[in-house]
């Protein structure tokens, strides 16, 4: 007997329920997250994300951790912020994720892909993995987006007519520094590089930068340093006595730029030097596209956005993979076209330009696709500066003050 | 008693030969480092309070009855209400996340908001808080307009770069007008036929026709001897009788002066650096300028399109609005 009653009561109570949710549930229910299916009739744009699980050394400071999606991250969520976008105008993107193991070749898995028909492709790869994409046949009309590696030859006598650079290259980022340490008159510079590729294609970004700002290397010394002692209970007593040793005997000199691409010292320079100076180039104050203390032009928005995501801090590889998605989101929001051809032709028209939080409008650099950015110049805690610094002039961008202008481009595109 | 400050009395002379008595108003600054607002006497520009508010305070507006202001608290997730008289938060409100800017209805019964790191606008009744609606838009919503009629609400999306239309009615985005890059702010012209956005990066200023969603007029700005990255056009406002329009130019350090009728340019005001958002006095002869990073406000007079001081406020300014 008591049943009826209690499903009443039950109901009633439901409905109730329900009234309380529909007035109160509703409208917070009614906001969909970025949409993950294409709606019917949308333009859908397939971007594909190719990475390979390189061996890297183990950062030396424990405050950085070893990250196994550095990059993807930053794409994933490009296609989130350009979904955003698309609901609004019945476009829809999708990141195809191809990541190869350490082992493997990538090269198959990227013509499986351009056999699909995409050909909008974000490259997280090392230079030779990189070439070996952007010159196969069934790339030629591809557009790939290199948003890994620094190689200044990428963007001079190996440039390619299909690849773009997002990540600003080493000639960039030495002249960044350059023009901060102009400023400063801090132009004695003691070089200290590793032996890496990486090391050695810094180094010659050094000099190149020195000669063409007027600063004067006193003296270059390379160190090769296997750190056994990385993360062990004794370690700082070897650094401690190495780096001392290694920065005596130099000429007067006002900074240490460090070239140590690897990261495998350079960070035990600093406070350990026999001259108390500062150091920069790769550790110290480095010259990058992104920091995780970068706040200023609404970059907290995107750091915020990303941490909510991907649970950590974001890099600078996730920020360049973020900007590669969003320089297609952008041209293809814009000009309603994304055959690869069109992209192409759109990102390299003067209708284009993307916002990267830095204040200005991001293009590509026509003689060799290299994007023209400002670049942050971060301490290992806080932004410093940003160069171009003030009183640096060009006639067109001042961002081209920085890396290989159009009269020194050793960059020749074949068709 | 009052300490003797030398400035604010030489303030006190300056607004004896300048400013009528009669119209003096209460000038809110909002301090996006400080969590701050200050409040300055128009007549005597003191700083009358400084009100803690919550972190990263930006967006802020006077409701139609001028007796609140309502401050959008970022990082807190909420609105603080300010009594006018009193000068006390007596209330929050819950504005969904990060809200960065707002506007109030003409009624001043709802309060729409720009969620910015979220992707929305959440439009809550004022009295009651309650959230009637929640409507996506593009990436980093910023600028808010409710237009003058009550009809539909503009939303600007910052990484999106469109203007979105939104019917008051049904919360449903009508139209989504793409804009140069980064819009910042949308401003209704004085007789709320056409209303203004400015987008930050592209540098110029779209002028949208509401009834076709067509943008009729863009317009950049030239400086001489200011580089054309450094001129990010920012906030809009117009002059009483609708004729003169301003627009603060950010890094560019400068107001511009528009001729509405023809989008001429007629004037470039030096101010301090980054000016942001700005308002106008109640009688329309003064503009008041927020100055992010030389953390003071520009008084420009309106007739000679002089700056005639600067007042300093807190770290950050970010917008500033006015009772009567």
């Amino acid at each position: 007997m008591h049943m009826p009653s209690k499903i009443t009561l039950g109901s009633a109570a439901a409905f109730l329920l329900f009234v309380g949710w529909a007035a109160a549930v509703q409208p917070a229910a009614a906001i969909p997250e970025a949409p993950t299916e294409a709606p019917p009739g949308a333009l859908v744009t397939k971007i594909v994300y190719i990475g390979k699980r390189y061996p890297e050394p183990l950062p030396l400071s424990l405050l950085d951790k070893p990250l196994t999606d550095e990059g993807v991250q930053g794409a994933r969520l490009a296609i989130k912020e350009n979904n955003m976008t698309g609901r609004l105008i019945e476009q829809h993107f999708e990141l195809v994720e191809v990541v190869a193991k350490a082992t493997e070749d990538i090269v198959p898995k990227v013509k499986a892909e351009l056999a699909s028909g995409n050909g909008l492709i974000v490259a997280d790869l090392e230079p030779s993995d990189l070439l070996a994409v952007v010159d196969l046949p069934e790339a030629k009309d591809a557009v790939i987006f290199n948003t890994r590696s620094s190689r200044d030859e990428l963007r001079q006598e190996e440039c390619r007519i299909n690849l773009f650079h997002i990540i600003p290259n080493w000639a960039m980022r030495a002249d960044a520094l350059a023009q901060y340490l102009s400023w400063k008159k801090w132009r004695r510079w003691f070089v200290i590089h590793g032996t890496t590729p990486g090391d050695v294609e810094y180094l010659a970004a050094i000099r190149r930068a020195a000669n063409k700002f007027g600063a004067k290397i006193v003296l270059e010394r390379s160190y090769e340093f296997d750190a056994g002692s990385r993360r062990t209970d004794s370690g700082h007593q070897q650094i401690q006595t190495q780096m001392p040793m290694l920065t005596q005997g130099a000429p007067e000199y006002d900074v240490i730029f460090v070239a140590d691409a690897g990261e495998a010292f350079g960070d035990y320079l600093m406070f350990r030097t026999y001259e108390p100076r500062p150091v920069v180039g790769s550790q110290g104050l480095q010259a990058v596209a992104w920091h995780r203390s970068f706040e200023q032009y609404a970059g907290t928005q995107l750091q915020n956005r990303f941490e909510k995501q991907a649970k950590r801090f974001m890099t600078e590889r996730d920020f360049t993979a973020w900007l590669a998605v969003r320089v297609v989101g952008e041209a293809v929001t814009r000009s309603g076209k994304n055959k690869p051809e069109e992209v192409n032709d759109f990102i390299l028209s003067p209708d284009f330009e993307v916002a990267g939080f830095k204040g200005v409008g991001l293009t590509f650099r026509k003689w060799d696709h290299q994007m023209r950015q400002p670049i942050l110049l971060s301490g290992p805690r806080t932004l410093v500066s940003i160069s171009p610094q003030d009183g640096f002039l060009h006639q067109k961008f001042l961002t081209d003050t920085l890396g290989f202008d159009e009269p020194e481009t050793k960059c020749r595109f074949k068709k | 008693m009052k300490r003797f400050i030398p400035a604010a009395a030489f303030a006190a002379a300056f607004s004896l030969v300048d400013v009528d008595p009669a119209s003096a108003a209460t000038i809110f600054v909002s301090n996006e480092k400080d969590n701050t607002v200050t409040v300055i006497d128009s007549e005597t520009l003191e700083v009358v309070k400084t009100i803690e508010t919550g972190a990263r305070p930006r967006g802020r507006v006077l409701t139609p009855d001028f007796k609140e202001l309502l401050v959008c608290a970022g990082d807190d997730n909420r609105l603080d209400v300010v009594d006018t008289e009193t000068l006390e938060i007596v209330r929050t409100l819950e504005s969904g996340p990060d809200p960065e800017l707002l506007d109030v209805d003409p009624k001043g019964e709802r309060i729409y908001i720009a969620n910015e790191d979220e992707g929305y606008v959440t439009v809550i009744e004022r009295v009651s808080g309650k959230v009637l609606a929640e409507i996506p838009v593009g990436v980093e919503p910023e600028g808010m307009a409710v237009s003058p009629d009550n009809a539909f609400t503009v939303a600007t999306s910052e990484q999106t770069s469109m203007a979105h239309f939104i019917d008051n009615e049904t919360f449903k985005v009508t139209a989504n007008v793409l804009v140069d890059t980064r819009p910042r702010v949308a401003e209704f012209t004085r007789d709320g036929k056409l209303v203004w956005v400015s987008a930050e990066i592209g540098g110029t200023v779209a002028v949208i026709d509401p009834g076709t969603h067509k943008i009729i007029k863009k317009f950049g700005f030239e400086i001489p001897g200011v580089r054309r990255e450094l001129i990010q056009p920012m906030g809009i406002r117009f002059t009483l009788d609708g004729k003169t329009a301003f627009v603060a130019l950010s890094t560019a350090n400068r107001v511009a002066v528009v001729d509405v009728a023809t989008y001429a340019i007629k004037d470039y005001i030096l101010v301090g650096q980054r000016p942001w958002h700005m308002a106008l006095g109640p009688d329309g002869k003064k503009l008041y300028v927020a100055n992010g990073l030389t953390n003071d406000m520009t008084i420009v007079d309106v007739a000679t399109l002089k700056p005639e001081k600067s007042v300093p406020v807190g770290r950050l300014p970010w917008g500033v609005v006015i009772k009567p």
